[in-house]
């Protein structure tokens, strides 16, 4: 089977998936990103193509989101909360100490393709600040030696 | 002898604190010691400095043990557990714990006693005694209890709910919509979490007498991705209430029709501002529109729609089974209901604090709060999100109610209160305030989506200290713009945590 056969055949069944409902488009770049981890580039046309949308309008919602990526991630995806309440509990020296242990900036996959560090405005997780979020999975009062932790868990799992 | 039941929340921030994996490390303590017992993950009573606070039932009712950190589990078992318990993080009889008694919990009574997704639990503690009611009363009959109880909506606009109701209920049209805001992107903030995990069945209902209220058969829940733990509870609650006939071609066998479609959002802040969440719940990218029309005449698909908060729509569920008048008699003035605040930050005891409205910042703070976590004097505090203003001690004093804050140059909004130390650095607040408003500004109004990053660049001027008078000008004029000339609340608001700042901390500019 093609990569570009398979890439129709998410699409097709993203679009598939949520065709009669109102706004179909977010939904669909959702399931072809939980499926893939992005919005490859050569989707913007099948989806266009499927949603009778124009291939600018597609790309425009793409890109209106922090959530859509159009490049792979790294197996993990980590999310550094830059957010208020956790600024008071030391986020900023979080932030600095995760890019300077992993070498990587914000939006950055580490070389070996471990992780993806991204930033985000809040978890919910306010009254037990600095929160990280690693995958699905919420993580309070991440001190930079509890960051160390959970990275090399990440680590000791490959 | 019954097993006894042992409860472990399954809350995002208890989960955030090792909630699961002490689950399973007292599930396998008793297997080990042959002891039987019922593991129920119930949701959180928002006491979030002491989660993961675990919960026994016995004869004379839940008693407690908090913060349980896996570690813990062993000795635990050693000092009795589940049975009569001597040990250090034993709190007693959880209706003993002060934090929690001295609430007024009305949105969140059931929080924490139940278990989320068991609608048997729901029933059993007075849930969907209000649609039982709303099924009986005519739409107009239900719009006038929502009026009545005085109900303002918990999003940050504080509008009253019955009367926007009134709008979609009079708006002609067969087909109508009840969109559920559960974006909760204000830093801060988490009581819609709190209540979409620990009580889903609430905003269910909500929902559904809503939908009685303005004669709408479809309903939205437009959820921020932020949150997967909520994700997965309202997934399950829907599917259950569907299973059980609460939703679907016939609600409790009355003949009428709701449904309920959970969409999640996809990172963007300016989503939770009602016209862009319409936009973005079309499939769009998620622009602010021009009012009028109001969503109530013309929202989503352009048709009548009621846009309110998760906790605007969960109270509605309190207000009709125990009617207007009793939610009313909560409150003062034109505040009505119980204040629900958050207390997130630098904060000693942080969590969910519902009370009457009306007590002072430093009350909370100092008194539910405890403090600084960090131990050392609190300096600011910001009420109210991101758009909301930095206040300083002085200020303290001022009453939570809607009309009090306002008066001292801050704003409610969706109740976050958010503590600094002495160790912030105040401009660097006010930078973060326009580089937030950048980099989640919509984009459709130029002071907003310029302004905000000529904004990071004046601040970085004035912390150098270069030519600080015309830097100052400079802002001031800046920020008079945005005010002016920004079509929404994001550029609009933007100035005050900066310019409340630069008022009350100027000291830590250049
Ligand atoms: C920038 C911005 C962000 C907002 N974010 C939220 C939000 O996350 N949740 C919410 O309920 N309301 C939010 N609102 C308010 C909504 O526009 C709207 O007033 C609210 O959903 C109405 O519901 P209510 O009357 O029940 O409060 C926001 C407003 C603005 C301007
Ligand atoms: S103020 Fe900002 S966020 Fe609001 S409509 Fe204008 S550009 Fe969009
Ligand atoms: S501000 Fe970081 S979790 Fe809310």
């Amino acid at each position: 089977m093609s990569a570009a056969v398979s890439l129709q055949e998410i699409v097709e069944a993203a679009v598939e998936a949520s065709r009669d409902r109102i706004g179909a488009l977010l939904p669909a770049l959702h399931a072809i990103q939980d499926k893939l981890g992005h919005v490859p580039p050569d989707a913007v046309p099948m989806i266009a193509n499927a949603l009778n949308l124009s291939r600018a309008e597609v790309h425009g919602v793409i890109s209106f989101y922090h959530d859509f990526r159009t490049e792979p991630p790294g197996e993990h995806t980590v999310q550094l909360c830059r957010a208020e309440a956790c600024q008071a509990m030391g986020s900023r020296e979080l932030e600095r100490h995760a890019r300077q242990k992993l070498g990587v900036s914000f939006g950055q996959t580490t070389p070996d393709g471990l992780l993806t560090l991204e930033p985000v405005y809040c978890l919910g997780n306010c009254a037990c600040a600095p929160s990280i979020r690693i995958n699905d999975e919420v993580h309070a009062r991440v001190s930079p030696a509890r960051f160390d932790e959970l990275i090399a868990g990440l680590e000791a799992a490959e | 002898m019954t097993a006894p039941r042992v409860f472990v929340p399954r809350d995002a921030t208890a989960c955030a604190l090792g909630a699961d994996r002490v689950a399973e490390a007292i599930v396998a303590a008793a297997a080990d010691r042959g002891i039987e017992l019922v593991l129920i993950r119930n949701g959180s009573r928002g006491a979030f400095w002491l989660e993961p606070l675990v919960e026994v039932e016995t004869t004379a009712g839940r008693v407690a043990f908090g913060p349980v950190d896996v570690d813990a589990v062993p000795g635990l078992f050693e000092a009795g557990f589940p049975g009569d318990t001597d040990h250090a993080l034993a709190l007693g009889q959880v209706t003993g714990i002060d934090w929690l008694a001295s609430q007024q919990r009305l949105t969140f009574a059931r929080a924490g006693w139940t278990d989320p997704l068991s609608l048997d639990d729901y029933r059993a503690q007075g849930g969907y005694v209000g649609l039982a009611r709303a099924l009986d009363l005519s739409s107009q009959q239900i719009v006038d209890e929502v009026k009545e109880s005085g109900l303002r909506g918990r999003g940050g606009a504080a509008f009253p709910t019955g009367i926007k109701w009134q709008t979609v209920l009079d708006a002609p049209g067969q087909r109508k919509f009840i969109v559920c805001n559960a974006d909760e992107g204000d830093s801060g903030t988490f009581a819609d979490r709190l209540l979409m995990e620990s009580d889903p069945y609430q905003l269910i209902e909500g929902m559904t007498i809503a939908g009685l209220a303005v004669g709408a058969q479809e309903g939205f829940i437009y959820l921020r991705s932020e949150y997967p733990h909520c994700k997965a509870v309202l997934t399950e609650a829907l599917a259950r209430a569907e299973r059980a006939g609460y939703l679907g071609e016939d609600v409790c066998g009355s003949g009428q029709r709701f449904r309920i479609e959970l969409r999640i959002g996809a990172g963007a802040y300016i989503c939770g501002e009602e016209t862009s969440l319409l936009d973005s719940l079309e499939g769009k990218r998620g622009l602010v529109r021009f009012k009028p029309p109001l969503p109530a005449i013309e929202g989503l698909l352009g048709l009548p729609t009621v846009v309110n908060n998760v906790l605007s729509l969960g109270a509605v569920s309190t207000i009709l089974a125990d009617g207007a008048s009793h939610y009313r008699d909560f409150g003062s003035g034109r505040s009505r209901g119980t204040l629900t605040v958050q207390l997130a930050g630098n904060i000693k005891r942080g969590g969910l604090v519902e009370v009457p409205f009306g007590l002072s910042l430093r009350d909370l703070v100092m008194g539910y709060g405890g403090g600084t976590a960090s131990g050392r004097p609190a300096r600011a505090i910001q009420v109210g999100g991101p758009l909301g203003s930095y206040l300083p001690e002085a200020l303290w004093d001022t009453p939570l109610d809607y009309e009090a804050l306002a008066e001292a140059g801050g704003m409610l909004g969706h109740g976050g209160v958010v503590v600094f130390d002495d160790t912030v650095d105040m401009a660097q607040q006010a930078r973060f305030a326009m580089e937030f408003c950048a980099v989640e500004s919509c984009g459709k109004c130029t002071p907003c989506r310029v302004g905000s990053a000529r904004g990071v660049e004046v601040i970085d001027r004035l912390i150098a200290g270069r030519d600080r008078a015309r830097d100052l000008k400079v802002l001031d004029d800046l920020c008079d713009t945005m005010v002016d000339g920004s079509l929404c609340a994001m550029g609009g608001l933007t100035p005050y945590p900066v310019r409340s700042a630069l008022k009350h901390f100027p000291e830590d500019f250049g």
